[in-house]
């Protein structure tokens, strides 16, 4: 089975340009499943039974949904293998744009709205930056001077990687895209693989459920903000 | 290996002389800025223990990652995409009767793409733009030069082969018309941004009826003068050879002068369109019918002449429209013919 992670802020499209790649693949004989981490209940999973895409939604609810994500990627892929799936899809919105669920050896996608303005590539952080791919979405309602700074402000952040844009609305690029999914690399399997990079650290009072604000009600890894004044 | 070596040895100001863009690796990742003066060997051994945990990876790691960013840099391709003709073969319609189409397009031509919604008009843009090679549902093949591009070529040329103008793309930046323009002129590393971005405002002004200048906010234009500005950048800044054009709304556009302006820029344009004026000012139409081309018309003589007396009608409703904008009362323009 092929592996591919995919990874986006909320919104920029990550479900809809799934299933528009899934029925291109669809149409060379190619099954697409899809699990999707998410933090707070979607309907998603409809739109995937709708389109005829084997899709699990997993919830992270209290926890942190990357964390959530790494310890449940290993089951994720048993779980595509015993679906016969040709490829497993793994969706995931870093939330804080500062994780990538990208793993070594593992296709790495991510999905960037060209609405969410030209500064947008240089803050999102390792999940552009580690991506092999980079779908751009949204470029149908934009200018084509803008869908070219925008491409050229990713490659900035990512030379390495392949830019596509691709239309969640139209399906435009997603014949690319699926090309590009169907190549990726055969995964035997995710136990034992290694994140691409380092996911942020955790374990303070509030991790543990606490709700009240102020120093005297936060313990573990804290790290507190510099607010000296600046000399005028 | 050694290459690589050669390059951590050296210091930054003379990396950044070479590749600007190799400065954004430190910004981006989250590093403090490097002294000119200093090497990237020594930069990344003087790395403090909070930054890596930060960054999330070890000094050589680090290191490593900058090394094949530079080296991507270096890979970046700003040239634009040279194509002296397009062909596209027929393949199938929804029913998998075949097509009959052949037809080879060069720079400066103009089609016209006509048929209902869901006629097939999208997916032959989908086409072109993917460079099918018997690999799309339609098993149409789109040819380069007369060859087939192989896989690195349609990745590298994906999004870059054909540029859209559409009647659904607003400006969206929220930047002023020039530095937006510049932004523009430097993604495509042109030696001299403002001049690109003063020619490309002067030219949309002779586009647009109505006036505006580097200062405006792109989002502040018009519907017409974003229109202008959008055929004008397309025309002087995008690289891509084809250009598709999804109708171009009346909006006090020239459009005989928009595509002449295209056409002149070397771009081959496919217009879908049902607007007569645009449509017969291309040479050939294709004519989609149920997924596919069903036939390819030359705009004939007679059509011409018909070109001449539409556009004559659309002076006249010009001129009205021109009399409404100024607050005066519309004058009967007597056309005689």
């Amino acid at each position: 089975m092929k592996c591919v992670t995919v990874a986006g802020p909320p919104s920029s499209g990550k479900t809809s340009i799934l299933l528009k790649a899934a029925a291109v693949l669809a149409g060379r004989g190619q099954r697409l499943g899809v699990v999707k981490f998410d933090c707070l209940a979607s309907r998603d999973r409809e739109a995937f039974a709708a389109a005829g895409v084997p899709a699990v939604v997993g919830l992270s609810g209290a926890l942190c949904p990357d964390h959530f994500y790494v310890c449940n990627a290993a089951d994720a892929f048993a779980w595509g293998a015993r679906q016969g799936l040709s490829i497993l899809a793994v969706e995931s919105a870093g939330l804080c744009n500062r994780c990538a669920p990208h793993i070594e050896g593992v296709l790495a996608v991510c999905v960037v709205d060209s609405l969410s303005g030209v500064d947008t590539p240089a803050k999102i952080g390792p999940m552009l930056r580690l991506a092999d791919v980079v779908a751009v979405t949204k470029g149908d309602v934009v200018s084509q001077a803008e869908r070219e700074v925008f491409a050229f402000r990713v490659r900035r952040v990512n030379p390495r990687a392949t830019v596509l844009f691709v239309s969640g609305l139209t399906g435009q690029g997603a014949d690319a895209l699926a090309h590009v999914i169907a190549a990726a690399p055969e995964t035997p399997t995710l136990d034992g693989a290694t994140l691409r990079f380092t996911m942020p650290a955790a374990v303070c009072s509030y991790c543990l459920g606490q709700r009240r604000v102020g120093a005297d009600h936060q313990m573990g890894n804290v790290r507190k903000m510099d607010f000296s004044e600046v000399a005028p | 290996m050694t290459g690589s070596s050669r390059e951590m040895a050296r210091p930054f100001k003379e990396l950044w002389r070479e590749l600007g863009a190799s400065r954004d690796f430190f910004a981006v990742q989250g590093l403090p800025a490097p002294a000119p003066e200093a090497t990237p060997e020594a930069y990344f051994a003087a790395l403090g223990e909070a930054v890596l945990i930060e960054a999330g990876c070890s000094r050589e790691e680090l290191a490593a990652r900058f090394g094949k960013f530079l080296a991507a840099l270096g890979r970046i391709d700003a040239a634009p995409p040279v194509v002296a003709s397009m062909t596209v073969r027929g393949g199938a319609d929804k029913r998998g009767r075949p097509e009959t189409l052949d037809i080879t397009l060069v720079p400066g031509d103009v089609v016209a793409l006509v048929g209902p919604t869901g006629s097939g008009k999208s997916r032959f843009l989908a086409d072109v733009e993917w460079l099918a090679d018997a690999d799309t549902p339609t098993g149409r093949r789109v040819l380069l030069d007369g060859a087939p591009a192989d896989a690195a070529r349609r990745l590298s040329l994906s999004g870059r082969l054909v540029a859209q103008l559409s009647q659904n793309m607003h400006f969206v930046m929220d930047m002023a018309v020039g530095p937006f323009l510049c932004a523009h002129a430097e993604s495509r590393l042109l030696a001299d941004p403002d001049r690109a971005a003063a020619e490309v405002t002067a030219l949309a002004n002779e586009l647009a009826g109505e006036p505006f200048d580097a200062a405006t906010p792109l989002t502040a234009l018009s519907g017409g003068q974003s229109r202008a500005l959008m055929i004008a950048d397309v025309a002087r800044l995008c690289a891509s050879p084809v250009v598709l054009v999804d109708e171009i709304e009346n909006a006090g556009i020239d459009r005989r002068r928009a595509i002449a302006l295209l056409t002149g820029s070397g771009k081959i344009v496919l217009v879908a369109t049902h607007d007569p004026l645009l449509a017969l000012l291309a040479s050939r139409r294709l004519v989609f019918s149920g997924g596919a081309v069903a036939h390819t018309l030359e705009t004939s003589p007679a059509e011409r002449r018909a070109l001449a007396e539409l556009a004559a009608l659309d002076a006249v409703l010009t001129r009205a429209r021109e009399d409404l904008r100024l607050g005066r009362t519309v004058a009967a323009h007597k056309e005689t013919h």
